[in-house]
């Protein structure tokens, strides 16, 4: 049961916040109130996506105290301490684009399939081209096609012809191009990467423990990040890595776990 | 010595500026198909906003879609249900991806549920980007004013509103929140039957502030009467039109003293007087 402690706690994670979303409309809960794109803590507490912000400044609106001071929240929360976990520990389509993940590996689909490479650094052409498309509009561009906010407002508000999207993403990563959506193409995966780049948590990797299984590689969805396994003993410094631990499930050998990043010794 | 000059040397700078360009080729051509999708995404323009949106295109940039103002309107203490405890559909719906109107973005549908105007605006205070102007429903003594809510206009078809064939029904009149502010009753004789009254329902444009409660007690099939957004109902007189029996419009053409308003033509250069006059020997 080990093997998929923090895989639990992720989708623990993410349902909660699903749930208390759902509650926030159905029933009228005040502990978190909106959706993904802008919330409210308590009543009290703005949290505002800052790809959202960004988008809507491109697009010419006049920013509000509340937004800006939102969107500084979370911005600090993941620079300081998640780093990309809004990816693995809240984002609702990672729940899609696992499931499309775990299909793929059990069908060996990655094995047989005619591989296409598409560059990993699409995620950020993405959010240039976002926040040029949100100016040339007037109004903010991912916002109108982000799959996150159409699954997380489809939780709390019903689901409508938006969910053709999800399906679609789901069959593109598990039968195009693995980790497709979440590690090639999404620009808010791409934010998250930049605003995490210096935060503390960080999975290190012990060499003198690892057999060199590779079973780290086949599951983590950003795989370049795993660069050092069986070579050197050090922290995942890359930017794209989620933080979402399944590597740390499912090594055997003691070989990765979570670790302060440390900035003092070098 | 030719056959070696035959291959091509891939100098370093070849593949930077082809890797530029093939990018720039990539990212013109999705984002020309991603604006392409947002302007269409966009919403009709018949959509109708929650009370204190900015104007539409304002709008748009500004909403995040988080929803607050929906949340705050169908959990507001008026909405639930007395008997089951539970709130009945909101007014303020959210927008997916079928409804034409640009998605995740707040709208309402008169015929379903319309605005009930609650006096303490409960969907505006909770818009965190001020895409819902708390200072539009603000007055001098800065308290909420659902007087000053501006969704749309009520509309009326006379053609088949019932009141207009001279049967009596008043539903739209007494539905309305501002009852006798916002539609009065104009009484008329009915030449028909020479006997009966009309009872006909006029929309004082001022003072409607869209909520639709009477397009949704009409009474018709379809309604009759029925909100519109302003931009799309509304006509536009221009302001050189003064209606001269109305001392607040008269004061219209006091602000424009110093403007000349005179045309200068061929024929103005002289005083009337002067023209007329011309060639005619007095003496």
């Amino acid at each position: 049961m080990s093997n998929y402690k923090y895989l639990i706690l992720r989708r623990i994670s993410q349902i909660t916040l699903l749930v208390l979303y759902f509650g926030g409309n159905a029933y009228g809960w005040k502990m978190l109130t909106g959706t993904i794109s802008s919330s409210s803590v308590l009543g009290a507490m703005p949290l505002s996506d800052p790809f959202a912000v960004l988008q809507m400044l491109a697009a010419g609106a006049a920013l509000s105290f509340d937004v800006i001071l939102g969107a500084i929240i979370i911005a600090l929360f993941y620079g300081i301490i998640g780093g990309r976990a809004f990816c693995s520990w809240v984002c609702p389509v990672n729940m899609v684009t696992d499931a499309a993940n775990w299909l793929r590996r059990k069908l060996y689909i990655d094995k047989i399939e005619r591989k296409i490479w598409v560059t990993r650094n699409l995620r950020y052409y993405m959010i240039v081209i976002a926040l040029i498309v949100s100016f040339l509009t007037g109004m903010a561009a991912f916002e109108v096609i982000s799959p996150i906010t159409i699954l997380n407002r489809g939780v709390i508000f019903g689901f409508g012809a938006g969910a053709g999207l999800l399906v679609a993403i789901f069959f593109f990563d598990l039968f195009v191009l693995k980790n497709g959506w979440c590690g090639h193409i999404c620009p808010l995966g791409g934010v998250h990467s930049i605003i995490g780049k210096y935060n503390l948590f960080r999975v290190k990797h012990n060499s003198d423990n690892c057999t060199l299984c590779m079973k780290c590689k086949d599951v983590c969805p950003e795989v370049q990040v795993l660069n050092m396994i069986g070579k050197r003993s050090e922290s995942v410094l890359m930017q794209e890595c989620t933080n979402c631990g399944r590597c740390v499930d499912v090594c055997d050998d003691d070989a990765l776990g979570f670790n302060i990043r440390n900035y003092i010794k070098k | 010595m030719k056959k070696e000059g035959k291959k091509v040397q891939i100098s370093e700078r070849r593949r930077f500026f082809t890797n530029i360009a093939q990018s720039t080729g990539l990212g013109i051509m999705g984002g020309l198909l991603w604006a392409g999708y947002a302007e269409k995404a966009k919403s009709s323009p018949l959509t109708l906003r929650p009370p204190a949106a900015l104007e539409e295109k304002d709008f748009l940039r500004t909403c995040i879609k988080c929803g607050l103002c929906a949340e705050a309107c169908v959990n507001r203490p008026s909405n639930i249900d007395k008997e089951s405890g539970k709130p009945r559909p909101g007014t303020l719906k959210m927008a997916k991806a079928q409804d034409d109107v640009a998605i995740g973005t707040p709208f309402f549908v008169p015929v379903e549920v319309p605005c009930y105007m609650c006096d303490d605006i409960p969907c505006v205070p909770v818009c965190p980007t001020g895409a819902l102007d708390e200072s539009s429903v603000t007055n001098k003594e800065g308290e909420l004013d659902f007087k000053m809510m501006d969704m749309g206009i009520a509309v009326v078809d006379p053609n088949s509103c019932i009141a207009f064939w001279g049967i009596q029904c008043d539903a739209c009149y007494r539905a309305c929140p501002l009852l006798d502010e916002a539609i009065k009753l104009e009484y008329g004789r009915n030449e028909r039957t020479g006997k009966h009254a009309f009872l006909i329902p006029v929309i004082e444009m001022n003072i409607c502030t869209g909520c639709g409660l009477c397009e949704k007690a009409c009474v018709t099939e379809k309604p009759a009467i029925f909100i519109q957004p302003r931009e799309i109902a509304l006509g536009k007189p221009g302001s050189h039109y003064v209606k001269g029996w109305d001392q607040k419009d008269q004061e219209r053409v006091a602000e424009r003293v110093g403007t000349d308003v005179t045309t200068h033509g061929k024929r103005s250069e002289k005083e009337a007087a002067d023209y007329l006059n011309e060639g005619v020997d007095f003496e």
